[in-house]
């Protein structure tokens, strides 16, 4: 099927519900398209896996993508709202600054890595590196996530419904993970938190923009955090290194 | 005979292994429990273009005049793929180097100077500052593993992309900005708290391997709808494998930095014993394009230790497209001037030996984060300091071509070095000087 040409509307005007075919176009003429979009729906169809699709986008867009995408989807997003309704590959989301990316199934390694802003739901399982040096990005894992998940996480929030793999929060900085399941292992200066009130209305506000709100009791999840024993390097400290 | 006796006592004999240097830092070591962390490149005597001479033109090469005629010495970057290729006017532009490890003066007058002579400077750790981008006509923007400061729209406000995978000074090392340097802003640039240790990785959060570096590559262009071109860096290590697979990995540029290359902090050990000297690494990745049908196409910028136009006209002869100055380009800002000297002094240092560029306290106001210290950098004299420096090391570079022919930088080859000791002249695989021999000539990997 052929694509759907992308309507230049008046001015402001929001362009509602094109398709846009990766069976018909290249992934650079879809993302040329939607870098020029200030607002509007997209559909993508026939993401077969393909490479950077939708990354770099910077409007008001909604953007739905039918099947499974290759790495970096969503890559740098600003403000546009994206769902995924497949897997992932490696780096969903990476270095996201605002807006919303929700992947319908498991993504792969290093989801929402080094993200600034905005909200990363996984209704899946992550691989390795869920969430590795993130910035400011909070992000839902109704799953699990595997090995070096919160790897050197700076700031934001990695709220975990399943298990978590070796390593979790290796040297974090100031992120905050909330973890409802088992932790197989905690990472150098990542350690058990208290659960205070205003960490549960933080993780209750997470669990309602990840739409489970309801569904999930925050008692629930313990928090893990920076023992900031590491934050200066001293020579006591090397066994940790 | 008196106890005084010449002929009863030989002088005190240092010994080549432990020498004084090696006996002090075996005593600080001994009573610190901590290895030496510093700036600057290495510091021991290397195989290095010194051991290189042109032989210049005679009987059999026709030289040209040397204050008349043309010789170029333009760059053009990115032509394989961006649709926006850079040009340079001289073959020498500027090293990453970041804000936070070097003042906003500093950044300033680095963008300053760069720009009077028409080359591009480069960002580093932290992202772009606004001074930087308004200061420097072409600006590079780096994409390190620590990814700090690294936003969307200032890729888009660059003029090319810089993968860096690594250094000369410490290639397979991250990096480490010690908490004294942070400052509210660099803290705040960084998105982490103010004083603490700021660790930089060594490995790129969302790729791992040439495979996925390509697939990184091809975002980066999808972002910046295919306009710049995108470099890739790495430390020289395995320069004919890594050129190899960075070109694979689509890079437009490549840029080898060899192990003279400076840093803002590093063990000693590492700067020292770590990768392999710029020489040895040129001919190997030039090697690598020219197998590949590249060289030329994917253009390689040479970096470490480059000091003088006769080290850029070696470079450019050895088959590398420009050069890159991190280390020079700050002393031409007034770093290790002895202007500086009494306050060295304070620091236990002299003029020409300062290198503890990560504790911040810089008397010359460039490698340091102190209010007092940074107003010391007048960024327009510094920045005029470094044009004329770029300036000198062109003139230097056209003077070399001229004398051996060239009417572009360019077309200096191999053909017109010879090598002074056996050792460069296998690592840059030109003869022996006064012989036709080549040491290992039949591999260069």
């Amino acid at each position: 099927m052929a694509h759907q040409p992308l309507a230049a509307g008046p001015a402001g005007e929001p362009i509602r519900n094109t398709t846009l075919d990766l069976a018909h176009m290249s992934v650079r003429e879809v993302n040329r398209l939607l870098h020029a979009a200030s607002q509007g729906d997209f559909l993508i169809k026939n993401p077969r896996g393909l490479h950077a699709i939708v990354a770099g986008l910077d409007g008001e867009l909604n953007v739905s993508i039918d099947g499974h995408v290759g790495y970096y989807c969503a890559g740098m997003n600003k403000r546009a709202s994206i769902n995924i309704n497949g897997n992932a590959g490696t780096g969903v989301a990476e270095n996201i600054m605002s807006g919303l990316v929700h992947v319908k199934g498991d993504v792969s390694q290093s989801a929402g890595a080094t993200g600034c802003g905005g909200l990363l739901i996984i209704d899946g399982n992550a691989s390795a590196r869920c969430g590795i040096s993130m910035r400011g990005l909070d992000i839902v894992v109704k799953g699990s996530v595997g090995h070096m998940s919160a790897f050197m996480a700076q700031a934001g929030n990695l709220v975990v419904l399943g298990d978590a793999g070796d390593a979790l929060g290796d040297s974090i900085y100031e992120a905050r993970l909330y973890l409802r399941g088992k932790v197989k292992s905690l990472g150098s200066d990542c350690v058990m938190k208290d659960m205070r009130e205003e960490h549960k209305a933080s993780l209750r506000n997470l669990l309602d923009a990840a739409g489970i709100g309801g569904a999930v009791d925050v008692s629930e999840f313990r928090r893990y955090g920076s023992a900031r024993s590491l934050y200066n390097f001293h020579i006591s400290n090397l066994g940790s290194y | 005979m008196s106890s005084n006796d010449p002929w009863l006592h030989t002088p005190p004999r240092e010994s080549a292994i432990f020498d004084k240097h090696t006996i002090a830092e075996i005593h600080r070591a001994a009573a610190t429990g901590i290895y030496d962390i510093r700036g600057f490149g290495a510091k021991r005597k290397l195989p290095h273009f010194d051991d290189l001479l042109f032989v210049g033109a005679s009987i059999s090469r026709y030289p040209l005049e040397g204050y008349r005629e043309k010789c170029g010495t333009d760059v053009t970057l990115g032509t394989r793929y961006a649709k926006k290729p850079i040009t340079l006017k001289i073959p020498v532009t500027i090293a990453g180097m970041s804000f936070g490890s070097l003042s906003a003066p500093a950044k300033e007058a680095l963008g300053r100077g760069a720009s009077a002579v028409g080359t591009s400077t480069t960002t580093g750790d932290g992202g772009m500052t606004p001074e930087e981008r308004e200061h420097s006509s072409l600006l590079v923007y780096q994409v390190l593993p620590s990814r700090y400061g690294m936003e969307p729209d200032q890729l888009r406000k660059a003029d090319a992309i810089e993968v860096v995978v690594g250094q000369g000074a410490k290639p397979g090392g991250g990096g480490m900005l010690l908490g004294q340097k942070i400052s509210d802003r660099v803290a705040a640039m960084r998105t982490l708290p103010k004083g603490i240790d700021q660790r930089s990785a060594c490995r790129h959060p969302d790729w791992t391997g040439p495979d996925d570096l390509a697939i990184k590559i091809e975002e980066l262009r999808e972002i910046t709808e295919w306009e710049k071109p995108v470099y890739v860096k790495v430390g020289a290590a395995r320069p004919y494998y890594d050129t190899a697979l960075a070109v694979k990995a689509g890079a437009d540029v490549v840029v080898l930095d060899g192990m003279q290359g400076g840093t803002a902090a590093t063990q000693e050990v590492f700067i020292e014993h770590c990768g392999i000297p710029t020489l040895a690494a040129i001919r190997p990745a030039v090697k690598a394009l020219e197998e590949l049908g590249m060289h030329r196409k994917v253009q390689l910028i040479v970096s470490g230790g480059i000091r003088s136009g006769a080290d850029v006209a070696k470079a450019l002869a050895l088959g590398a497209d420009a050069v890159s100055i991190g280390t020079a380009a700050l002393i031409a800002l007034g770093d290790n001037h002895p202007h500086w000297q009494e306050e060295y002094r304070k620091l236990r240092t002299t003029a020409g030996c300062y290198d503890d560029w990560h504790e911040g306290r810089d008397p010359a106001g460039i490698t340091t984060q102190d209010p007092e210290l940074t107003r010391r950098l007048d960024p327009l004299l510094a920045g005029k300091r470094l044009a004329n420096f770029l300036s000198v090391l062109t003139l230097e570079c056209q003077t070399i071509a001229r004398a051996n022919g060239k009417s572009h930088v360019h077309n200096l080859e191999p053909e017109d070095l010879v090598a002074l000791t056996v050792e460069a002249s296998a690592m840059a695989g030109v003869p022996l000087a006064g012989t036709d021999w080549i040491p290992g000539q039949g591999s260069s990997r």
